[in-house]
């Protein structure tokens, strides 16, 4: 179970002003839950991920998995306590293959053949890719796959994803929320995934809807929905004057 | 006979466990200390000066020729002149590593002089590994000087390895080449402590059709230096790419020259350079996976240098 209890991210502005990214933010996740968090541009989604993970610590609050307080803790500690995090850019590495990205996120020598379940899983034809290295001639679309393919890999008791829709066309996408589809049932443990994709709004258990006052609603799909699209953000989006990218359907 | 040292010094410059398969030449503290010939391939002392003839016949293929080299005795200082022969046709795998083990106070130094002359049509695989250890105050010196001439047709891969343990390296390499000529060269190279590496290239695209690609990959770590000079020079209808990839690392230094010299309107060069430290996310990614920040570290060294 994860808890944040009043989480706050304060960061300085060029100008010497401090600005609050998130703002005394408490939530809790039950184990075995799939839970998209959505809101508009700036609202502190990406922020609120990376706390979790211990990618940034909060300025004030706490954090806890389990019952133990992990604030404190650093990332690979908490990696190694079963988080896991797929990152919204994911990063390439020369010279690091797939395997061994993947060998390193399960921590054991995977064979060849568990280590293509896994990237066959996000939709990639595993023989091609087993031995590629993680560079520049991966497309964005690709990589994605990659670092979703790492986190299934960890199989971790949350696996907290920041935009996994980011940089892949929508082709490409509509079978990655199959694979998220069995991803949630395959998973043991808790899914957090920070989305603006309608799609993945649809297969969570709860959607969690964070503005930039907090977190405004927690409800299911159908409790949620027709609120995010009634909001004055929505119709701001239609109009252009922009301040929430909106639901992309 | 080999003593445990030598022994280990040869797993590391040349992964020879055993005595190689084929033809080979180990030359130990200054002296050959065994060799083997085959019907394909002959090795002759030189007369002149230290140093040995490795001749290669028409036709000869799938086959290695190991030239290693230890020097286990501080204080000595050699230079070594190897020239290869090889025929029209062949298909070889040439490896000649250099190990220093030092425990003395006195500098121990070798300085290989390689020269090939590919012939027509003739494929050569070299690789070259050097390796430094001992625990003494005198430095483990290595100045090799390589020099190709490769004929119509011919292709040649250079594998050229240091990772650890050498304080002091001027390296240099000269390629002239024919026609439908091909050079590729691989170096990586990092360096430790107060060491010293610089690497000269010159290339020189002389043939139609003649190609080269040079690239290096280096990690500098403490207060290294390194330098990465490589120039290609196009003289007709060419291709060539060189290019330096770096990571700096702590108080370590880099400077690196890429140079291009077009002598034709046809000639294609390109040349890349970049040094960068390791990238903060790269770590982070490798810490959401279990791994300590210096864990991270090493594996994106490992891979990098792979």
């Amino acid at each position: 179970m994860l808890e944040l209890k009043n989480l706050t991210f304060t960061v300085e502005d060029e100008d010497g002003s401090r600005r609050d990214i998130l703002s005394d933010v408490s939530l809790t996740i039950e184990d075995g839950r799939f839970i998209v968090v959505t809101g508009p541009n700036g609202s502190g989604k990406s922020t609120l991920a990376k706390l979790i993970m211990g990618i940034e610590k909060p300025t004030s609050g706490r954090i806890f998995f389990d019952g133990e307080d992990i604030t404190e803790m650093s990332v690979t500690d908490r990696a190694r306590l079963g988080i896991s995090f797929a990152f919204q850019q994911p990063v390439r590495f020369k010279g690091i293959t797939v395997l061994d990205l993947l060998r390193i996120a399960s921590g054991r020598e995977l064979s060849v053949s568990e280590a293509c379940g896994y990237l066959s899983a996000v939709g990639l034809c595993a023989k091609d890719y087993i031995r590629r290295e993680t560079n520049a001639s991966l497309s964005g679309g690709e990589i994605k796959r990659i670092e979703i393919a790492t986190v299934l890999a960890r199989s971790t008791r949350l696996a907290v994803f920041d935009e996994p829709e980011a940089g892949i066309d929508l082709w490409s996408f509509q079978n990655l929320t199959h694979e998220f589809t069995k991803l949630r049932e395959n998973m043991n443990g808790s899914i957090m995934i920070i989305s603006h994709q309608e799609r993945i709004l649809d297969i969570a258990d709860e959607i969690i809807l964070l503005t930039d006052k907090g977190i405004a609603r927690r409800g299911t799909k159908d409790e949620i929905m027709p609120e995010i699209l009634g909001t004055s953000a929505a119709v701001n989006m239609c109009t252009g004057n922009q301040s929430f990218a909106g639901v992309i359907r | 006979m080999l003593d445990s040292i030598s022994k280990r010094i040869l797993e590391e410059v040349a992964d020879l466990h055993t005595v190689p398969e084929g033809a080979y030449n180990i030359r130990v503290n200054g002296k050959s200390d065994s060799r083997n010939t085959t019907a394909n391939i002959d090795i002759t002392s030189k007369t002149d000066v230290s140093g040995i003839d490795i001749r290669i016949k028409d036709g000869t293929k799938k086959e290695s020729v190991h030239i290693p080299v230890v020097l286990s005795q501080s204080g000595l200082k050699e230079v070594v002149y190897n020239d290869f022969y090889i025929g029209e046709n062949c298909d070889v795998t040439i490896v000649a590593g250099c190990g220093i083990d030092n425990c003395g106070n006195q500098d121990s130094q070798h300085d290989g002089v390689h020269r090939f002359f590919i012939g027509r049509n003739s494929h050569i695989k070299y690789v070259e590994k050097h390796y430094g250890q001992g625990d003494g105050d005198g430095k483990r010196i290595l100045n090799p000087v390589t020099e190709l001439t490769l004929e119509e047709g011919a292709s040649a891969e250079l594998e050229m390895v240091q990772i650890k343990g050498v304080d002091s390296t001027d390296r240099k390499t000269y390629a002239k080449l024919g026609a439908g000529a091909r050079l590729v060269v691989r170096e990586r190279l990092m360096t430790h402590g107060d060491q010293y590496a610089v690497s000269y290239y010159e290339v020189s695209l002389d043939g139609e059709g003649s190609s080269a690609d040079v690239v290096s990959r280096s990690v500098a770590r403490d207060k290294s230096f390194q330098k990465f000079d490589s120039k290609i020079i196009g003289n007709t209808v060419c291709n060539g790419h060189t290019e330096c990839d770096a990571i700096i690392m702590d108080d370590a230094r880099i400077l690196a020259v890429p140079g291009l010299e077009a002598n034709s309107l046809e000639a294609a060069l390109i040349h890349e350079a970049a040094i960068g430290k390791i990238a903060g996310e790269q770590l982070m990614k490798l810490m959401t996976l279990g791994l300590t920040e210096a864990e991270a570290e090493e594996r994106i060294i490992n891979g990098f240098l792979k």
